[in-house]
């Protein structure tokens, strides 16, 4: 059954390239709109992905997206929109980094301690969600969101000189971490470093993948999201898949800022990126919620971040990237639900056809079937 | 005996009778992203008749009535209503025509009363007060509906609440209805209350076109038959001139297969026993109440009910979904009232339910996802926590070849295939599994009536193996056939028993409606119920 597997990769396919070329388009159109050349632009942003420092810092860039969208990835999978990666990551970042300004262990441990800070702080936040979720029927939406407005009060709170916070100038840090809880970068030389915790990013998404389609938790969980009915009559207990879920979302959450933390930083201040959470719910539909399409999708967002400050000194406008990271989110929810029916519509023809025509597995009756018509 | 028309020759048939024709579909074709689409379909109905549309499930009769009502499209053909030509864009326009359908899902809202129902959105055709309940009364004495209209829909039974329906339609000016399944949802009783309707709406001139799968009702109220088989009409038959024998091989084109057990294979040893089993609505209302059965190897127990009377509470208990708020359960000689869904399933408890696109399928996962579902711990679908989805799929081509699941490969979605086949993976999966007890709701619903056989055939054979079956259908000649112990559910509560031997459908049908308790007798002389429409209205439809 070799056609139905092409046909799969094809529907695969189909959906985010319509839905990238639909972007263009109309960022194209964007463009004409306000007098400019429509396809300048885009020329300098191609030209930008072939410098090697241009390169590395996507790379870096590209794997804060891509942990942030594994986190929302785990949720949709099984219905749940944790729209609280943003509040997840930051709280994780900064108690990591007060953790590694605090404490002083050999590397072999401090890096350890630093990452299972940063785990639970990220599942200890969204597991208030799942537990509201579960306990009292809270959606997980709503609670998620006050759940990112609380961190950010939270961080500002921890910032204050008598908590945890270091002034440096006028900027709010939590202090320099102690160096055995840096991660060496690997170097590119003249490009620069990429961040050794990318190398993380890679294995949570070989783990995403091994979980969810070679365990039975794994096939609980998309089961749950296919079909909440269905999956309780298997034998999924809803409440614990909901709760266990989002506890897993949060802590994938809570790595997405190491990267930057432990590989550049060293300090969560005023400056540290913001915002990833939300990006990753975007990266993570334009993936389908696939390792590898999410891969994907995480550096094309981090090319479009990054490729696109060169514009201001060509006399276009930089936020063209963001009009353009906006169109793809509105063009992929449209052209993906296109899709799925279509090929749905187009399987279920195809079975007839084959059917019709004998095709049948296991012919025992195939004569019947073929006499009817 | 010649009865049967060929295909191409029906709208020359009607013009001999000398009728004049109400609704005449010629040549319809309708291509349909789908497994069945309808071909070249002729229909003729004459005026002041009943005309019965029948064949298996999934054959194309509610794409066609769709077509008729104007929900859809035809790609090819003609339909003229009276003898006009016409083109329907959307129901509106069918219902000008005089076109009425009355759905086998009830369109009513609750909380209404009958006239305010009917009314709906028809309140130009004489408002809302007086003169629609004036019209409403002429309507029900009419036609010996019995419809009262400042009642509440809520207090109804299902027999009223479909005649409601009926007189929704009269009351937009239909000349044509159309019923879809109406006995479906009906006890023998009031299927024979029913006819009785619609033989008053025929004698004042009105067709109706009846769609239905049950042969011995169609030949008792129709004038006159159309086939539908494969998406294409293949014959007409009068039914003074058919028997269902001749009927049953023209939608199917085999001999139609019965649900009878040859010998008793019931043993002595106890598999689920349930014991003062009760359940409550938030509300504290009984759903279930003070149930007891004990199901013993080799035995099949035929639960008999109308829809909504804790049937599906009852399968929820059994499985897991739900859990009692007293009572005990016991498999074999281990009490479980307190697993989960999944341990029960491991330890031997099988499950087909009632729905299976709710509750037994991941519509849009491949075939072989679908045969892990609900045996997910189990070989050959995991080793350990792993996942083995070579085993699974292996395992999934053995149930494809051995239970004649009509499917291309393993790898299509589970929505791409027909009912029936839908059906026959999960029965063939959860019989993989070698249950000790099987929970079957409705096993061949929707099914047709090849699938229908080789079911029956597979529950028959587990059980010669000791497997104890719990039986719930909607379909008496089911449950008599494959039962070897009948118990009736009335509002949560097992009312009576009886033996399937001896037992005839509408004396079962009786019990269903709670006219009848304790141990049902075999009457040699059965009586005809005085009243048919009072014991209608007495069953409480709570599904809606």
């Amino acid at each position: 059954m070799k056609k139905f597997d092409k046909e799969r990769v094809l529907l695969a396919v189909a959906g985010p390239v319509i839905a990238l070329a639909v972007a263009f388009v109309l960022s194209a159109i964007v463009l004409i709109a306000s007098g400019k050349n429509p396809v300048e632009p885009f020329a300098l942003m191609f030209e930008q992905a072939g410098f090697s420092d241009i390169q590395v810092l996507i790379v870096n860039q590209a794997s804060m997206y891509y942990i942030a969208a594994l986190a929302v990835a785990i949720g949709f999978r099984m219905n749940l929109f944790n729209i609280g990666v943003d509040g997840q990551y930051q709280l994780a970042a900064m108690m990591a980094a007060v953790v590694g300004a605090h404490a002083n262990l050999p590397a072999a441990l401090q890096v350890p301690l630093l990452l299972l800070t940063a785990v639970f702080t990220g599942a200890f936040w969204s597991g208030i969600a799942g537990v509201l979720k579960v306990t009292r029927g809270v959606s997980e939406v709503v609670a998620t969101i006050m759940l990112n407005a609380i961190a950010t009060s939270l961080i500002v709170y921890m910032w204050k000189p008598d908590v945890f916070g270091v002034k440096v100038g006028n900027n709010n840090t939590t202090g320099e971490m102690h160096e055995s809880g840096w991660i060496p970068g690997i170097d590119m030389g003249a490009a620069g470093e990429i961040y050794g915790l990318v190398i993380l990013a890679v294995l949570l998404g070989i783990g995403y993948w091994i979980v969810l389609n070679r365990t039975r938790f794994g096939f609980d969980l998309r089961a749950s999201g296919a079909s909440e009915s269905a999956a309780a009559a298997s034998g999924v207990s809803p409440k614990r898949m909901v709760l266990t879920a989002m506890l897993l979302s949060g802590a994938i959450a809570g790595l997405a800022g190491l990267p930057i933390l432990l590989g550049d930083t060293h300090t969560y201040s005023l400056n540290f990126p913001t915002g990833i959470g939300f990006l990753g719910i975007g990266i993570a539909l334009l993936g389908r919620n696939s390792p590898v399409g999410i891969a994907f999708a995480a550096l094309l967002w981090a090319w479009l971040d990054k490729a696109s400050p060169e514009l201001d000194f060509h006399g276009y406008d930089k936020e063209i990237a963001v009009i353009m990271q906006g169109l793809i989110v509105l063009s992929v929810v449209v052209s993906y639900e296109a899709v799925r029916e279509w090929g749905l519509r187009r399987q279920q023809r195809r079975v007839g056809a084959e059917l019709a025509a004998g095709h049948v597995l296991g012919a025992n009756n195939t004569t019947k079937e073929v006499a009817g018509r | 005996m010649c009865v049967i028309n060929a295909s191409s020759s029906p709208p020359a048939g009607a013009a001999v009778h000398g009728q004049a024709t109400a609704v005449e579909l010629a040549g319809i074709t309708k291509r349909f992203p789908g497994v069945v689409a309808n071909h070249d379909i002729h229909l003729t109905v004459r005026k002041g008749t009943v005309h019965a549309l029948v064949g298996e499930n999934g054959a194309g009769k509610s794409t066609l009535m769709k077509i008729l009502y104007g929900m859809q499209k035809p790609d090819e053909g003609t339909i003229a209503i009276h003898g006009e030509k016409v083109s329907f864009s959307s129901p509106a326009d069918a219902i000008v025509r005089g076109i009425g359908m009355v759905h086998q899902h009830f369109m009513l809202a609750d909380n209404l009363t009958v006239l305010e129902n009917v009314v709906l959105g028809s309140e130009k055709l004489y408002g809302i007060g007086a003169k629609a309940r004036r019209k409403i009364k002429e309507l029900s004495e009419r036609y010996g509906l019995g419809v009262r209209p400042d009642v509440l829909v809520e207090e109804l039974g299902v027999a009223a609440r479909q005649r409601v329906e009926i007189l929704k339609v009269l009351y937009r000016g239909a000349t044509t209805l159309i019923l879809d399944e109406p006995t479906a949802v009906l006890v023998p009783q009031e299927v024979d209350a029913l006819f009785d309707n619609l033989r008053e709406l025929k004698a004042e001139g009105l067709s109706v076109i009846f769609i239905s799968h049950k042969l011995g009702e169609v030949l008792s109220v129709a004038d006159e038959i159309t086939v539908i088989r494969r998406g294409t009409t293949v014959g007409t038959a009068v039914p003074a001139e058919t028997t269902p024998r001749q009927l049953a091989e023209l939608m199917v084109g085999s001999e139609l297969p019965t649900p009878e057990t040859a010998e008793s294979t019931v043993t002595d040893r106890p598999v689920i026993a349930v014991d003062k089993l009760r359940l409550a609505a938030p509300g504290g209302k009984a759903l279930l109440d003070d149930i007891s059965f004990t199901i013993h190897e080799g035995e099949v127990l035929g639960i008999a009910g109308v829809e909504g009377n804790g049937q599906t509470e009852l399968v929820d208990a059994l499985i897991g979904l739900r859990h009692a708020d007293s009572g005990v359960i016991r498999l074999a000689d281990q009490e479980i009232t307190s697993w989960a869904t999944r341990k029960r399933r491991e330890q031997g408890i099988g499950y087909i339910p009632e729905d299976r696109h709710r509750h037994g399928l991941l519509l849009e996962a491949p075939l072989w996802e679908n045969r892990i579902l609900g045996h997910v711990t189990e070989r050959p679908n995991a080793k350990g926590v792993w996942l083995d989805p070579k085993g699974a799929q292996e395992d999934t081509r053995r149930i494809v070849t051995e239970y004649d699941v009509r499917t291309p490969g393993i790898d299509v979605t589970a929505a791409s295939l027909s009912g029936g086949n839908q059906q026959k993976l999960i029965v063939g999966r959860e019989m993989s599994h070698k249950p000790r007890f099987l929970i079957a709701a409705h096993p061949t619903r929707g099914v047709d009536v090849g699938a229908q056989a080789a079911i029956w055939d597979h529950i028959r054979e587990a059980r010669r193996e000791g497997l104890a079956v719990l039986l719930i259908s909607a379909d008496l000649d089911e449950l008599i056939g494959l039962s070897d112990t009948l118990r009736v559910i009335y509002d949560g509560k097992l009312v009576a028993d009886a033996d399937p031997a001896t037992i005839t459908p509408e004396e079962l049908g009786t019990a269903m409606t709670g006219a009848a308790e304790g141990h049902l007798e075999h009457e040699e002389t059965p009586e005809t119920p005085a009243d048919a429409s009072t014991s209608a209205e007495s069953p409480e439809d709570e599904a809606r």
